[in-house]
């Protein structure tokens, strides 16, 4: 089992939802993050005061899936948030070690 | 009715001399009754939500609730202070020292009944509709010491302000005080509302200091939207604010409300064209601002000049207290928070002085009693007193408050912020 964590555009997460549902993907937690990357950040202005922003607002995508289905997760993913510009974020994939589902107590790719 | 018509003379002074035939009527008018009931409303409402959802919008989230209480408890705290005594010490007769102050028969107003009279509208519909215009004044001051200053401190520093800044200047300017009977043009507020409030709010940011982190912290809004709405509440409060000053429901209130809009108009286009060449983009903050300079700045004008002098007065304003903005917070770095003096204060200064200009007949004004020359020294005068006499006994309060109370709360106060350390609870919540 992995877990993928995605961290993508704000308005990308809608679309990046649907790809997953669309190959059966059922669960995923997404979370308001900031960062940044090669995008940097960018200033804002008030009354004439600027700031500069550093830290952009991302979302957060955390997929639990089974070995078998992992490629064409990530490949769903990468199209779905894709624009083409700096700032469409990240894909990182971890070991996972265990998964266990509360209700029922079942483990492993039983409880994906 | 000698009586009466002293207290009339307040706010309408400088129409009576225009309409004589106004300050001669006995008998209730409903038609003007009804206007000031709802002007009355509508000037409530500029402060609750208008002002305070405007304030708060522009303060980090952490202080949120505190502009939001410190607006609500300066409206309850004048109420009862303006029943007490303030409404007396203004509007009724001072006998030998009238020029200065009022007299104290009406403290804790009694024999209100519901036949007395000023001019032709219930006295309790003059007494609440003056009463809205001193709660707003010290609640503006609260833009210059947010997310820093002490409940109590504020309390305080409110309370004595109003008795001896606001009911004097009140006094001398609608109360039939030296600066009306030196012919000092203030329809709806310019000196005794926007002047004493924004050059208070200078020395205050003076006084207790720069917030910590100012001006090398980020400090921005923490909620546009909340901004905008309290914005389009003053707006709209306005129309009560300066058409209701003319007492009556008639043409001139309707050009009060005519001016007032156009300036309002004027004032943040300017803004907000200033922002887009100087800046590259139109800012929301920008145009909002660019409407309150507009609106403090044709209040002292709004009933002696016509739609040219108001839209001359609406740019000015935005040009003007934009360049002020610039110049008190990032030239000499004065933490004045939420830009009360170079909004209001200097908007209220060449608001007054240019009433003097364009309330002339030959501006397209409605008329003047003297020289359009005269006129401009007597506003000059008026304004100078009032910017001394606010600035000086302003520090004098903050210096005795400081003493006895502390202004500031603790550093580690304030980085945790006000809503939690002085009242707690939050503003908003995550689960």
């Amino acid at each position: 089992m992995k877990l993928i964590t995605a961290i993508i555009k704000p308005f990308k997460q809608d679309d990046v939802r649907e790809a997953l549902s669309e190959i059966g993907i059922a669960g995923v937690t997404a979370t308001e993050v900031k960062g940044f990357g090669r995008q940097k950040g960018h200033t804002e202005l008030y009354r004439g005061a600027e700031y500069v922003v550093d830290f952009l607002p991302k979302v957060k995508l955390e997929i639990a899936v089974s070995e078998d289905v992992l490629e064409q997760a990530i490949a769903a993913i990468v199209k779905s948030a894709n624009t083409g510009k700096i700032g469409d974020g990240k894909i990182f994939v971890t070991a996972l070690e265990q998964v266990i589902r509360i209700r029922t107590g079942e483990t492993g790719n039983e409880a994906i | 009715m000698m009586h009466i018509f002293q207290q009339k003379k307040g706010l309408t002074l400088c129409l009576l001399l225009l309409m004589p035939s106004i300050a001669m009527a006995e008998e209730l008018n409903q038609a003007n009754t009804a206007w000031i009931l709802t002007s009355t409303a509508l000037v409530l409402f500029m402060t609750l939500p208008g002002l305070s959802l405007f304030y708060a919008g522009l303060v980090r989230s952490k202080n949120v609730l505190s502009i939001l209480m410190q607006c609500f408890a300066i409206t309850c705290l004048i109420s009862i202070m303006w029943m007490a005594g303030m409404y007396s010490l203004i509007f009724t007769d001072g006998g030998s020292v009238h020029a200065f102050i009022g007299g104290l028969s009406k403290v804790f107003i009694p024999n209100m009944g519901t036949s007395n009279l000023v001019g032709d509208i219930p006295e309790t519909v003059y007494f609440m509709f003056q009463m809205t215009f001193a709660i707003i004044t010290p609640a503006l001051i609260v833009g210059a010491f947010a997310e820093r200053m002490k409940f109590s401190a504020m309390m305080a520093f409110s309370a004595i302000w109003a008795l001896v800044v606001y009911v004097p200047v009140c006094h001398w300017v609608w109360g039939g005080g030296w600066l009306a009977t030196m012919g000092a043009l203030d329809f709806a507020g310019g000196i005794v509302i926007h002047i004493t409030a924004g050059v208070s709010a200078l020395v205050v940011a003076l006084v207790i200091g720069n917030r910590r982190g100012f001006p090398t912290t980020a400090m921005p809004p923490h909620n546009m939207p909340m901004v905008v709405t309290g914005a389009g509440m003053l707006w709209v409060g306005w129309f009560g604010f300066n058409a209701g000053s003319a007492l009556t429901a008639d043409g001139s209130a309707g050009m009060a409300m005519l001016v007032t809009h156009i300036s309002a108009a004027a004032g943040s286009l300017t803004w907000m064209m200033i922002e887009w060449i100087k800046f590259g983009k139109p800012s929301v903050l920008g145009i909002v601002t660019g409407m309150v300079a507009g609106l403090g700045t044709i209040t002292p004008a709004s009933g002696f000049v016509g739609p040219v002098g108001a839209l001359a007065i609406g740019i000015t304003a935005g040009v003007v207290c934009f360049y002020a903005v610039q110049l008190v917070k990032r030239r000499f770095s004065i933490d004045d928070s939420l830009d009360v003096f170079p909004v209001h204060g200097v908007g209220g200064i060449i608001g007054s002085i240019l009433t003097g200009v364009f309330a002339a007949e030959s501006m397209g004004g409605l008329g003047l009693s003297m020289s359009m020359l005269e006129q401009v020294g007597v506003q000059t005068l008026a304004v100078i007193v009032t910017i001394v006499w606010s600035a000086g006994l302003s520090y004098v309060i903050l210096k005795a408050v400081d003493s006895v109370i502390g202004l500031r709360v603790s550093e580690d106060e304030e980085v945790q912020g006000l809503d939690i350390i002085l009242h707690e609870e939050t503003g908003y919540h995550n689960l």
